[in-house]
């Protein structure tokens, strides 16, 4: 070892860390280097398997099977997705209640996050257990079925597939986080000029706070996007103007010759019908917008893990 | 510290006059959530008089008839009661440890390796499949697990091995949905644990390592002893969710293939099919109400045992 360590370079290394690097060390590292890139090559495989297999012709997926390149190119199933009247519609639907949902559930978010904030709001530690409870006790699937489809009657309608979703419990706590987490004397110079608590959140405290809203928002976004659930309980078959992609992809699982179903003129673009390249393609153009947009957005997603690990 | 707050504070009706003289604008910001939690949250909890009656839409909650805990009794009853219970506890007790162990795994793998631009999109790619719906796994899994040309019995064939039957052989289920479990939740999982280990105090790893200590070592009596609070509270919190069926995961990828229900059937696909496809929604009711308070009942015995334990990490 001693004599390994004459070398500069070693020198150098030893000099900057000031520790050795045993044989065993070096194993070790070598195993977490293994482990990390195995587990994140299994993480893109199916990716990639999706990927290719749209672009696939459709008789070399049933004969052949999947690959990780396509071996014969074929755009039938990108064509037959864009011409297909339910997906486009469905992409329109998903995109409205993802930007809809997402600014009305910030607007509830903020506001009430924000009085909870308040240090002189005295029933604030009651509004948080009036939030926090609904997490620890809800009674389940059929109260809110019942409510919804005998009580308000809101099923079928777009409104289904906003209005039970606008709040989060844990979001809102995660955003109180936040707001506590900013400094007391910002709000309290501007009340002791005479301005109101509505003026001091939209005028203080919501400017410096994007990091939180972009986070929260985040959450509240990627919710709305793979929402499929209020669907499959809510939309009648009779109404399926209003579903949204996620929930149109189980429909498509579920019957295997979805594709056989469509329009014929869109049907008629190939020899073989593109069943499951179709699939395939279907899965790019759902997962397409959150893939291209993650690199960007990863960091506000760490983020507000780290803080809601953090009690407030 | 909450606590010494609300000591300084009135009953419930002097603080909330209080807030609503002086705090009026407050008041206003928070009325729209408070309404939506009342018919959207509590509203709903109304109707878990439906577990106590013979339910028919025709008369509508109230006039229905009240058969007391005859739900209950039937549900308890049935076979599907066993299967259900254990199917949730045991399915959710294997993703929660098998996720805990390689979050922690691939946490303290991403904190020994160098070099950022590697660590950076290995840590990327590993969060990336938490962001994918159930609902796309599903379609993605049956290419994969297809009998006839599915990526992975097209690999078993170069090898000279028979196609497994995923989607007619319930045994294979548990072990699979651990799989896609830990391949979709591990890397998000692992933020936390992250997070938790960039924090640690770097000088006490270097004088570690200056009187010796292996890296190895330096894991097993630094790293993991350190990372023990964040487990625990992480774990507590996932206990307390353990009668809770995934119900987007079992759905999407189980469907009405009721040739595996025996070993992946939960609590909450039973409970909807019994509301949707059975109508039987008196007992559908008993069932998630069961679950509730089971499900109350957990989070907080184990926060009570959080509270011995370690206080800290209590959650309320």
């Amino acid at each position: 070892m001693a004599s390994k360590a004459n070398t500069t370079q070693n020198l150098a290394m030893e000099a900057k860390s000031k520790i050795k690097q045993s044989k065993e060390d070096k194993v070790l590292n070598g195993f977490f280097y293994l482990f990390i890139t195995g587990f994140s090559i299994v993480c893109l495989i199916p990716f990639i398997l999706v990927i290719s297999a749209s672009f696939t012709e459709e008789t070399v997926l049933t004969k052949v099977g999947y690959s990780l390149w396509p071996s014969q190119v074929s755009l039938d199933a990108y064509k037959l997705v864009l011409t297909a009247g339910d997906i486009p519609q469905a992409y329109l639907v998903t995109i409205f209640i993802t930007v809809v949902g997402t600014l009305i559930s910030m607007c509830l978010t903020c506001t009430v996050a924000y009085a909870m904030s308040v240090k002189n709001f005295k029933s604030r530690g009651r509004l948080a257990l009036f939030i926090y409870f609904t997490m620890l006790f809800n009674g389940g699937l059929v109260p809110s079925y019942l409510l919804i489809k005998k009580f308000l009657g809101i099923d079928n309608t777009i409104w289904v597939l906003l209005l039970p979703s606008l709040c989060n419990a844990w979001n809102i706590l995660l955003m109180r986080n936040f707001f506590n987490g900013l400094p007391d004397s910002l709000a309290e110079s501007a009340k002791i000029d005479g301005a109101n608590d509505v003026t001091i959140l939209l005028k203080i405290i919501l400017p410096i706070s994007t990091p939180g809203i972009a986070t929260i928002g985040l959450f509240y976004a990627l919710s709305y996007w793979n929402e499929w659930y209020k669907c499959l309980l809510y939309i009648d078959s009779s109404h399926a103007n209003l579903y949204t992609l996620q929930y149109l992809i189980q429909r498509i699982l579920r019957q295997v010759n979805y594709a056989a179903n469509l329009p014929a003129e869109s049907a008629a673009l190939a020899g073989t019908l593109p069943t499951y390249s179709f699939r395939m393609a279907t899965i790019v153009v759902a997962i397409g917008p959150i893939v291209l947009l993650y690199p960007f957005l990863q960091k506000y997603f760490v983020q507000g893990l780290t803080v809601g690990s953090v009690k407030g | 510290m909450k606590k010494k707050e609300e000591k300084k504070n009135g009953g419930f009706f002097t603080d909330l006059i209080y807030d609503i003289k002086h705090n009026q604008s407050l008041c206003l910001l928070c009325a729209p959530t408070i309404i939506w939690y009342i018919v959207f949250a509590y509203c709903p909890l109304i109707y878990l008089l439906v577990a106590f009656k013979k339910y028919s839409p025709s008369l509508g909650l109230w006039k229905s008839k009240w058969v007391g805990l005859d739900n209950f009794k039937a549900f308890f009853g049935s076979k599907s009661f066993f299967t259900v219970t254990f199917n949730t506890l045991f399915l959710n007790a294997l993703f929660i440890l098998s996720t805990m162990f390689f979050s922690i795994l691939i946490a303290i793998a991403l904190s020994e390796v160098s070099g950022k631009l590697f660590k950076k999109i290995t840590q990327s790619v590993v969060i990336l499949p938490h962001f994918i719906s159930w609902t796309v796994i599903a379609l993605l899994c049956e290419a994969l697990l297809k009998t006839q040309n599915g990526f992975f019995n097209n690999i078993l064939g170069a090898f000279g091995i028979a196609p497994i039957n995923f989607y007619q052989n319930a045994d294979v289920w548990p072990a699979l949905l651990v799989i896609l479990r830990v391949w979709q939740g591990a890397g998000y999982g692992s933020i936390v644990y992250l997070a938790a280990i960039t924090g640690f105090d770097q000088e006490m790893y270097e004088a570690a390592r200056v009187d010796g200590a292996t890296r190895g070592q330096c894991i097993r009596y630094l790293t993991l002893p350190l990372l023990k609070t964040t487990a625990v509270m992480l774990f507590i919190m996932n206990i307390g969710k353990i009668f809770n069926g995934d119900f987007g995961m079992i759905y999407n990828l189980v469907g009405t293939n009721s040739l595996i229900y025996r070993t992946t059937d939960v609590i909450d696909t039973y409970v909807y099919r019994m509301l949707v496809e059975s109508t039987n929604v008196g007992q559908s009711s008993a069932v998630s109400l069961w679950q509730s308070i089971m499900g109350f009942a957990i989070v907080m015995f184990t926060n009570k045992l959080t509270k011995k334990v370690d206080p800290d990490s209590a959650m309320f």
